[in-house]
């Protein structure tokens, strides 16, 4: 493909692709595969010439697709608890048929059916408890179930602000554990001049993604807040490659041709702008689209993207722990709620939309006092839905419609 | 100037019609909803009644989960909306709305000109709605018209502790064969209900005049567990049921004047 000429989501689909094809390569080719939680610093990793493989992306990618009710049965048949989180269902019950299909050489109807990506079994699995304990157990289940090494960068939560020094030199040293854990797995020496060069290449492709977060400030807005929930893709799984900076710098340039011709999301049929706090609903992304853009309502704002948002001086692992551990959703109400009224008032929204998810409890189980800080401070409405990230019996469409159509409702008033 | 407010619910159908915006001419209920045949029986109940037709008619807002079923309709307004605005109509005073209907259990926190501060609703489950007090009614034997005076009755209200729809029965079921009072299990029923309803009216802010609407409120003894756990006296506005119709016609009418609509164009 030439990179010059593909339009920005060509480039996302090739080099999602790509980066799926890598792990199959590396599978093959007797190399590390890792599975990550989603904000785990791949830096180590990625210095190490490991495949990395994102859980939750992949799930994502499942719902979206419409394929997560057979995943949640294969957990459920498995005993897994309705009550977990539905990314790591979606991913047990996948990992379940690899696993028969390694075991068997038979491929599983389920899996054969499946409009999931392709990818391998984890040789190692990396995680971190920046965005929820979840993905502690979860991945720890993973390591023990497959008998392979489980690296946690354990990151404590911010119950006050600034992060205290401690909490920093804490993760520091998580990180260097590792380290040496990776040299244990894989046999080789660390190379510090490279992962220089991977933190300086991760940089660039966070300024990229904060760069396209920078076109919401636009009334109109040329940038449709959905089209984060489908890049997200990239900041996740490739931000330390330079797959990413490579895609978002593309975008960017586009967003930035919209401006200057004046094409906007919605063309002159943007009425309102709400800010989305919470993951997508995957599996219902267009139709809460749909019903968003047919009251006229632009989605300008969301704090969930900004997750990625990890910026820190390259050669630094005090500024690298504290990207790692400001999570939004790692930090006490006071920040929450300033991080999202700051993304309110960044993106000119009119009102907040929360999703209250069944799947993430972390994310959701301060949104009503996040939100009544927001509108002390900005004077805007907001409503909740209930819902799930991938676990479609947990949405029901007509009530987010009514919810969405009262808050546009409000909204012009 | 006539104007139709629809209100197509998850159990019921309603239709009320308006003139001029402040006289209500006709009103119609039929006890079936979205999906059903109620859409076209409580319209035609309503022209019947008051011998119209559409062309009678300046403008239709519907509300309610079927509002998108109603094709005839000029616009559509969500049952939050319409409820607040009908009740508003009734009762100017009103700050606070408790609307519980046949899925839903809402709670609307007003400003001093009507206009909508907050709301919260239930969360996807059947627990405080009119399905739970249905189904509590089916296992009791007793009907939904009765329960009011089984409440008031009582003298040792149960503790009906579980809020799932399932294990409440399971819970009915077990204090029956212990021998526990009907008129008690009702009260307990009531009381059940009345606490998730005021949780979420709490997380509104609740406000005087309390006004109680939806079809939940023709339980009088639901209004009086509530108005027990908010310590607060709950008004009921007359025809509880149609309260979102009502909203819905007053609204119409108010987009008509707005726009300059009448039935002659």
């Amino acid at each position: 493909m030439n990179n010059e000429q593909a339009s920005s989501k060509e480039l996302l689909a090739n080099y999602q692709a790509k980066l799926d094809e890598e792990a199959r390569e590396a599978k093959k080719n007797g190399k590390l595969v890792c599975w990550s939680a989603s904000v785990a610093p791949p830096e180590m990793c990625v210095t190490m010439d490991i495949a990395m493989v994102y859980p939750e992306t992949h799930a994502a990618g499942i719902g979206a697709r419409k394929g997560a009710v057979d995943m949640l049965d294969v957990a459920s048949e498995k005993g897994y608890s309705v009550d977990n989180c539905s990314y790591a269902r979606v991913n047990l019950g996948y990992m379940e048929l690899l696993r028969q299909y390694a075991k068997t050489g038979v491929k599983p109807e389920k899996l054969a059916n499946s409009p999931a990506a392709d990818v391998p079994l984890p040789d190692l699995v990396i995680t971190c408890n920046n965005i929820c304990n979840t993905l502690l157990k979860w991945y720890e289940n993973i390591a023990a179930e497959l008998h392979i090494p489980c690296i946690v960068i354990d990151v404590p939560f911010n119950h006050t602000m600034p992060i205290p020094d401690y909490s920093k030199r804490y993760i520091v040293k998580q990180f260097e554990h590792a380290i040496t854990q990776l040299e244990g797995i894989t046999g080789r020496k660390f190379d510090y001049d490279r992962f220089l060069e991977v933190q300086k290449q991760t940089q660039r492709s966070v300024a990229q993604w904060k760069r396209i977060a920078s076109f919401l400030k636009y009334k109109p807005s040329p940038l449709n807040g959905f089209d984060f929930f489908n890049y997200m893709a990239l900041i996740v799984c490739a931000r330390s490659r330079d797959y990413a900076e490579i895609t978002f710098r593309k975008f960017a340039d586009e967003l930035e041709e919209k401006v200057k011709n004046g094409v906007f999301a919605f063309g002159d049929k943007e009425k309102s702008r709400v800010t989305w706090e919470g993951i997508a609903v995957w599996p219902y992304l267009s139709h809460t689209f749909k019903t968003l853009k047919g009251a006229g309502s632009l989605m300008t704002g969301s704090a969930y993207p900004g997750m990625w948002n990890l910026e820190y001086t390259p050669g630094d692992l005090m500024t690298m722990a504290e990207a790692y551990t400001r999570i939004y959703i790692n930090t006490c109400l006071d920040n929450r709620a300033s991080e999202l009224a700051s993304v309110a008032e960044n993106g000119k929204c009119d009102g907040l939309l929360l999703h209250m998810n069944r799947s993430c409890k972390l994310m959701s189980v301060l949104n009503y006092q996040t939100a009544e800080a927001v509108k002390e401070k900005l004077g805007i409405p907001y409503v909740s839905f209930d819902g799930d990230q991938t676990d479609p019996g947990n949405f029901a469409p007509a009530q987010f419609d009514t919810r969405v159509q009262a808050l546009c409702e409000m909204m012009k008033k | 100037m006539l104007t139709l407010g629809i209100d197509i619910g998850s159990a019921s159908s309603k239709a009320v019609l308006l003139d001029n915006g402040t006289t209500v001419l006709a009103e119609s209920v039929v006890e079936a909803g979205t999906g059903t045949s109620g859409r076209a029986r409580v319209i035609s109940e309503l022209f019947e009644k008051a011998h119209i037709s559409w062309s009678d008619i300046a403008l239709t807002v519907a509300t309610g989960y079927g509002r998108s079923s109603v094709k005839e309709a000029d616009r559509q307004i969500s049952e939050i909306t319409c409820h607040a605005r009908g009740i508003v109509f009734l009762r100017p005073s009103v700050r606070t709305v408790i609307d519980i209907g046949g899925q839903d259990a809402k709670s609307i926190s007003l400003d001093e000109r009507g206009e909508i501060k907050n709301f919260f609703m239930n969360d996807k489950c059947a627990a405080g709605t009119g399905r739970f007090l249905e189904n509590m009614s089916r296992i009791l034997e007793i009907g939904m018209g009765e329960m009011e005076k089984c409440h008031f009755r009582s003298t040792h209200p149960a503790h009906v502790s579980s809020t799932c729809a399932v294990f409440a029965e399971s819970e009915i079921i077990s204090l029956l064969s212990n021998g526990v009072e009907r008129d008690d299990i009702v009260a307990g029923v009531h009381q059940s209900i009345a606490v998730r309803a005021c949780a979420l009216a709490n997380r509104a802010g609740v406000v005087d005049d309390v006004v109680m609407c939806g079809g939940v409120a023709r339980d009088g003894g639901v209004v009086d567990a509530i108005s027990k756990n908010l310590g607060r006296n709950v008004y009921v506005a007359p025809n509880p049921q149609l309260t979102g119709a009502l909203g819905a016609a007053v609204l119409a009418f108010e987009y008509a004047k707005r726009n300059g609509v009448s039935h002659e164009q």
